[in-house]
């Protein structure tokens, strides 16, 4: 039976290999070859179509267990060092993890940093990329508008190890001014006030945030291009006729029109910036002290200490306690996908 | 009114009828033009002055014929000789063996998605490959080191970072392959099936094909992109001033986590290091994405 099917598995490759129409005299066929060519073909190439199938799907299947694999590898290794845990994971900002028979170890503070820091990267990045994509599309002749995305493209495609140490040596000491300024003068707003580490030496959530908001704004101008530029043209053209000005016509037909796009880049954005690691890690300064709300703290971001306490993997409860902040990034990640999902329709091209 | 036909050569007369624009709507519409240009050049700037920085201060290190094919082996901190060859190769390879799984395993789930859309798995698919896509990398490397160092027990190595950058590119591959495969007309799927070539043979010999120079494109720049990866080799494999040439056993360099590494050398050498090592690896990227551009055009199927 086997022998078979190889058998008729070859004949088949051949007649199709040798392309089936060629020339020669067996251009005009016999019906009667054709008749049980036709019903062998018939019985192997629907087992062929059926064995392509089977690894296609299986693909998919492997690429969907993969998710599910990290899921649970990462609730398995956290468990016992959550369960060995001696403070409160959620609320403590402690992380002493050095002695396994006596671990502590709590997310608040890392959780503080890394929403403060996305969320200012956020609050930067969003206008500004919204603002280029208009431009782009309204603004920007055809021909040059094609060339000036292929640079904001490009800022994409800097590794964020460059951005990190860009961030460390240039970036950093030319806010320091800037830095100092806004905390003289506005350091009665709790984002401005006296930090746990020194402005002066560049390593502050501010720095590491401006940098954060270079490196997402591509993903933002991307997703809001592309929904300003669906914008019917019925209903700019409506505007215009209705006497608006180029402003008036894309604060009312272009903005209203791309809003589900420009909050699904963002929140693609946020994901990004939630999950940065070594440009974070590089750029921010650990704290001596338990932090605030200032923008002038440094310490850790979720993915800047898990990668900063790798030398620390040798034992398997305090890589456990690494791995349970991993998971809560894993999860926060998630969510921040899963909103950016739901509001783009599915339409996610991050 | 009396004009019944108008001349239309001239141009018309500006009507009564409408009112000029209020200065202050003329203010608004001149203030938006200028802030959306203004926010183009500010994102400019960083882009401008990061890559004016990098070459700059790259250059150097760049031009010297030995800093493409030597190592740091015995190459003291302080001196300016020495070469990033050892991380060129790890990058490499660590990239290449990562596209050598990824490549089959996305490609043939991108297939699955565009021509199986009526399987069970297609939609748990397209989601699994958003999350997968959304997933840090820093978790790709911790859930690699879970399961290939605390769990099956093998050393720190090469072929773990290749493990966790197969999960950072899968999404990539798959998401392109599935982008290509879609623009294949659906009539050229029709004349296959009409001349009695069974489906699986449509896809391989005809579909596939039609869609190779994208599908090519998008495995350079996924592997462009996680060349510049760091946080895998962090966790994964330790830094090491010379050749390595195994994947599973001993320390790897790659050009991130020569950065990394060499960011804490104090020396005037590190900084000439770590910025040569970063114009080494945009150089690359560049590559990888000239060649994409190039594997499109010259690969498109040719049409007459």
């Amino acid at each position: 039976m086997t022998v078979h099917e190889s058998v008729d598995r070859d004949a088949d490759q051949n007649t199709v290999q040798s392309g089936g129409l060629s020339d020669g005299p067996g251009l005009v066929p016999d019906p009667e070859k054709v008749a049980k060519g036709d019903l062998r073909d018939a019985k192997s190439s629907q087992k062929a179509d059926a064995i392509f199938r089977g690894v296609t799907v299986a693909a998919g299947a492997v690429i969907v267990a993969l998710i599910g694999l990290i899921a649970i590898v990462l609730v398995m290794q956290a468990t016992p060092s959550l369960l060995a845990n001696n403070v409160n994971f959620l609320t403590s900002s402690e992380w002493n993890t050095s002695d396994p028979e006596n671990l502590q170890f709590g997310i608040l503070d890392m959780f503080r940093v890394t929403v403060l820091s996305s969320i200012f990267a956020l609050v930067l990045a969003v206008p500004v990329a919204i603002g280029i994509a208009t431009f782009l599309v309204q603004y920007a002749p055809e021909r040059l508008s094609r060339s000036l995305s292929a640079l904001i493209d490009l800022l994409a495609a800097v590794p964020s190890i460059i951005y990190g140490m860009w961030g460390l040596i240039v970036l950093g000491p030319w806010l320091v001014p800037l830095s100092t300024w806004l905390n003289e003068n506005l350091g009665w707003i709790f984002l401005f006030g006296d930090g746990n580490v020194s402005i002066a030496g560049g390593g502050t959530i501010f720095t590491a945030g401006v940098v954060l908001a270079i490196m997402i704004l591509p993903i933002i101008t991307s997703m809001s291009r592309e929904t300003i530029r669906q914008t019917p043209s019925l209903h700019q053209e409506a505007a215009l006729a209705l006497g608006a000005t180029k402003w008036e016509k894309i604060r009312m037909t272009c903005f209203p029109y791309a809003k589900s796009g420009m909050i699904a880049g963002s929140m693609l954005a946020l994901g990004r910036a939630l999950g940065e690691t070594v440009a974070v890690l590089i750029i921010l300064r650990a704290a001596s002290a338990p932090g605030t709300l200032s923008l002038f703290d440094g310490g850790f971001t979720f993915a800047s200490k898990i990668a900063s306490g790798a030398a620390e993997f040798n034992h398997p409860l305090p890589t456990g306690a690494y791995i349970a902040a991993g998971l809560v990034l894993f999860i926060l990640t998630f969510f921040v996908n899963l909103i950016a999902r739901s509001v783009s329709g599915g339409k996610v091209n991050g | 009114m009396s004009q019944a036909t108008p001349d239309l050569a001239k141009p018309a007369k500006p009507s009564d009828t409408f009112l000029p624009i209020a200065g202050s709507r003329r203010v608004k519409d001149k203030t938006a033009t200028v802030i959306f240009s203004l926010c183009f050049v500010l994102a400019v700037i960083p882009l401008v002055a990061l890559l004016y920085k990098v070459i700059e201060s790259g250059l150097p290190a760049v031009l010297n014929p030995a800093w493409w094919t030597n190592s740091f082996f015995l190459v003291s901190p302080s001196s300016m000789g020495g070469g990033v060859g050892h991380a060129i190769y790890g990058s490499l390879v660590q990239a290449i063996i990562a596209a050598v799984i990824s490549i089959p395993l996305g490609v043939a789930a991108g297939i699955m998605l565009v021509e199986y859309p009526e399987s069970k798995l297609a939609k748990p698919t397209t989601f699994m490959v958003d999350v997968l896509a959304g997933v840090p990398s820093v978790v790709a490397a911790i859930f690699i080191f879970g399961v290939w160092v605390s769990v099956l027990k093998f050393q720190l190595s090469a072929f773990a970072v290749s493990l966790a950058l197969v999960l950072l590119m899968l999404p990539l591959i798959v998401r392109s392959t599935e982008e290509m495969l879609k623009l294949v007309p659906d009539e050229l799927r029709e004349a296959s099936y009409a001349l009695g070539v069974p489906k699986w043979k449509t896809i391989v010999s005809i579909v596939v094909p039609t869609a190779l120079s994208g599908m090519i494109s998008g495995v350079f720049l996924s592997i462009a992109r996680v060349m510049g990866e760091t946080a895998p080799v962090l966790i994964l494999v330790g830094y090491t001033a010379s050749f390595n040439y195994s994947l599973f056993e001993g320390n790897m360099a790659s050009l991130p986590l020569l950065i990394f590494n060499q960011l804490s050398n104090p020396n005037e050498a590190g900084q000439y290091r770590i910025w040569g090592a970063a114009l080494t690896l945009i150089i690359i990227i560049a590559l990888a994405n000239v060649l994409a551009t190039f594997a499109s055009k010259a690969l498109a199927p040719k049409t007459k």
